[in-house]
């Protein structure tokens, strides 16, 4: 049944960086510990978590632009391997963070937006190259004479819509939209959060978004998995995990969102954690967040509570809960 | 309540803070207009030398450099004498130009102006050896130039390749390669300089005879061989620390994404983002080659007798301090107004080009 498929499908994903400390000794950072999950057509998994949690790793790894220590991709499901990547370039896009570091200095826009063209052969002629990048240039919101300038000519949000029309360049099923928002002024972001949403609509893209943002995430997404020190602690169905979060970690993060309604803003408890975030490359026995956690106990420190099902698509990585 | 007219404003209340919009006029056609005209479009190329050609000091730099090569190509030229030769008087060796200041005649030559012949001025005077000066100093330039322009191109080539396999490969090549950097850069230069020669000159002296080299000499290309065997290590230190810090980029990782070759983000991402930061580089080996070479004449270990270098001038001028002190002036003055012109001119690119110090 290809129907019910899912278009991306990760599985047991693991990425460890090697790092030194000192001279001789090495140690492993593992930045992604074991991530499953899956992504249907046209769909949005958002995903949360706060910052140095492993997230870009996550997308960069599913990519294969860092190799995977271990785990599977399954792209339309076709295992994805470092030897067939590059037929999945096509389909597999990527919107970066920094809008700054993410476009050359030293290319137009129509260079830029015009390389996945060149790559991958996509036009016939120079005049069908030009008319290409105009109607990318104008599917995103800018204007297509501004094909013949440098990228440091733009604002922030502009540079974004370029990265956003070179990851469409090429047609793509799935795009990695890692934190595009972050980098831009509070304005701006709504814009192309709306920007972002048009494009899903108009060509049926899935995304994996990538926030430390709940507000926007919700915003996007229909699903959604909270990350915590390379793990997912907790995945399912945005307004579940919104209105009734599981998991300690989701409950403190979904407390700390800002309301718009003074009223109700009063009336909420606000879940401050305590205790230090371990570091990465000393993680502690057990559960990552039992060092944080109100609720941890004996169990906690034993064994790594693994996700389990709790119905309605929604699974949560808790002992206790 | 009252219809609303955009046209009418709301009234101003006393103390508040809203915006009188009495005070405000509609925009014409033509400031709109202006608005809408942004910045002309430029290359990085261009803006560049437009911020070169504002910069005086790298303009005069440019300008004296300019003076000083049609001097030395065009010279040669009309001034009727050699480098190596004593100065004859129809024919016959002039023993009386010894020694004679500028603008001065021999008595040889003298006796040929009264008879109505031409003699052409000797503009710095001559030598011990009655050699004209001028001509001297003007070889002596040409080989400090050469020098300065062959030695650092010795050093580009050889650090560019060297660097951008380091720091393309990384992990453990780069590490090897590094070492080896780290090794030959606490060599002592003027020490192998030395040595180098003293064992060229053994191995490469016979060989040598009769063929075009041997006027370069020995010396010469010991001093080459130094360069290429010692000062690369710079560039190549610099070429990898470009191409590490831009390979972390992230329009790098997004040429990746689409599917780009290795060689095509060599070609299109990383060269042209360090290129410029390696040409000012290289405009500031070029003082620094010429400065050596004149240190190494100077202390006789340039280039062989009769062919002149600006070094080699000052140091047999300074036998006869003295007597005669303009044969070191004109020598001196020489390396002096290259070395600043050089390195005012690498600071000058460096401010116009480096995207660090960009606004
Ligand atoms: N290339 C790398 N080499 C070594 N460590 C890395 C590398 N990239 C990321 N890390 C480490 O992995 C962890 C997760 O980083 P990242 O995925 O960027 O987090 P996030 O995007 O959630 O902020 C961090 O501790 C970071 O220091
Ligand atoms: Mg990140």
């Amino acid at each position: 049944m290809s129907e019910n498929r899912p278009l991306v499908d990760v599985r047991d994903l693991k990425e460890y960086f090697p790092v030194k400390s000192g001279m001789l000794n090495k140690m492993v950072l593992k930045a992604v510990d074991g991530v499953s999950f899956t992504i249907d057509k046209g769909e949005t998994l958002g995903l949360v978590g706060e910052s140095g949690c492993g997230k870009t790793t996550v997308g960069r790894t599913l990519l294969h632009l860092y190799k995977p220590t271990s785990g599977e991709v399954y792209f339309d499901g076709k295992l994805v391997t470092d030897k067939n990547i590059g037929e999945f370039r096509k389909d597999m896009q990527i919107v970066f963070q920094d809008p700054y570091s993410s476009l050359n200095p030293r290319m137009t826009v129509s260079d830029i937006i015009g390389e996945p063209l060149d790559i991958h052969h996509l036009y016939h002629n120079k005049k069908e190259r030009a008319e290409r990048i105009a109607e990318l240039l104008t599917l995103v919101g800018l204007n297509s004479e501004h094909a013949t300038r440098y990228a440091h000519e733009f604002s922030g949000g502009q540079r974004q819509r370029i990265g956003i029309a070179r990851a469409l360049a090429v047609n793509p099923r799935f795009i990695v939209c890692d934190e595009p928002v972050s980098a831009l002024d509070v304005s701006i972001q709504a814009q192309i959060v709306n920007t972002f949403e048009e494009l899903q609509q108009k060509l049926g893209i899935a995304y994996l978004f990538i926030a430390h943002d709940l507000l926007v995430v919700q915003h996007m997404s229909r699903r959604i998995a909270v990350m915590y020190l390379g793990k997912i602690v907790e995945i399912g169905s945005a307004s579940d995990i919104i209105n009734h979060p599981v998991h300690p970690y989701s409950q403190s993060l979904i407390s700390a969102i800002p309301m718009p309604d003074p009223e109700t803003a009063r009336h909420k408890h606000r879940i401050i954690l305590e205790g230090d975030v371990p570091s990465p490359l000393r993680m502690p026995k057990g559960c990552p967040f039992r060092t944080r956690c109100r609720f941890a106990t004996e169990q906690c420190a034993q064994s790594c509570p693994s996700l389990t099902d709790r119905g309605n698509g929604r699974q949560v990585a808790c002992h206790n809960m | 309540m009252s219809e609303f007219d955009p046209n009418k404003a709301p009234v101003k209340r006393p103390f508040s803070l809203q915006l009188d919009l009495s005070k405000f006029e509609p925009a014409t056609d033509a400031e709109k207009a202006q608005h809408e005209t942004t910045r002309e479009s430029t290359t990085f190329f261009r803006d560049g030398m437009r911020k070169l050609f504002k910069n005086p000091l790298a303009v005069g730099s440019m300008i004296v450099l300019v003076v000083i090569l049609v001097t030395i190509i065009v010279a040669p030229m009309i001034v009727p004498y050699t480098y190596s030769g004593m100065i004859t008087v129809n024919g016959k060796r002039d023993k009386t130009a010894k020694n004679l200041a500028p603008f001065t005649y021999s008595k040889m030559e003298q006796e040929a102006i009264d008879s109505g012949e031409k003699v052409f001025p000797h503009i710095f005077g001559t030598d011990e050896l009655c050699r004209d000066y001028f001509i001297r100093v003007i070889y002596g330039a040409r080989v400090s130039l050469s020098v300065g322009f062959f030695a650092s191109l010795i050093v580009l080539i050889i650090g560019l390749l060297y660097g951008s396999i380091a720091g393309y490969a990384g992990g453990r090549t780069d590490l090897v390669m590094m070492r080896i950097v780290d090794v030959i850069y606490s060599l002592p230069d003027t020490l192998m300089v030395i040595l180098l020669s003293v064992v060229l000159d053994q191995v490469l002296g016979q060989s040598l005879q009769g063929t075009a080299l041997a006027s370069i000499g020995t010396n010469m290309l010991s001093m080459f061989a130094v360069f290429g065997l010692l000062y690369w290590v710079g560039m190549a230190r610099l070429v990898r620390g470009q191409i590490l810090t831009i390979k972390n980029n992230e329009y790098v990782l997004a040429a990746r994404a689409m599917g780009a070759k290795p060689s095509r983000i060599i070609r299109k991402h990383i060269l042209p983002n360090c290129m410029s930061v390696i040409i000012i580089s290289t405009a500031l080996q070029i003082p620094s080659a010429i400065f050596t070479e004149s240190f190494l004449s100077f202390i006789g270990l340039g280039v062989q007798a009769p062919m002149p270098s600006l070094g080699s001038l000052a140091n047999a001028a300074r036998q006869a301090l003295q007597a005669y002190p303009y044969k070191l002036v004109f020598p001196a003055v020489g390396i002096c107004l290259i070395v600043l012109s050089f390195n005012l001119l690498g600071d000058g690119l460096r401010d116009a080009f480096d995207p660090k110090l960009r606004k």
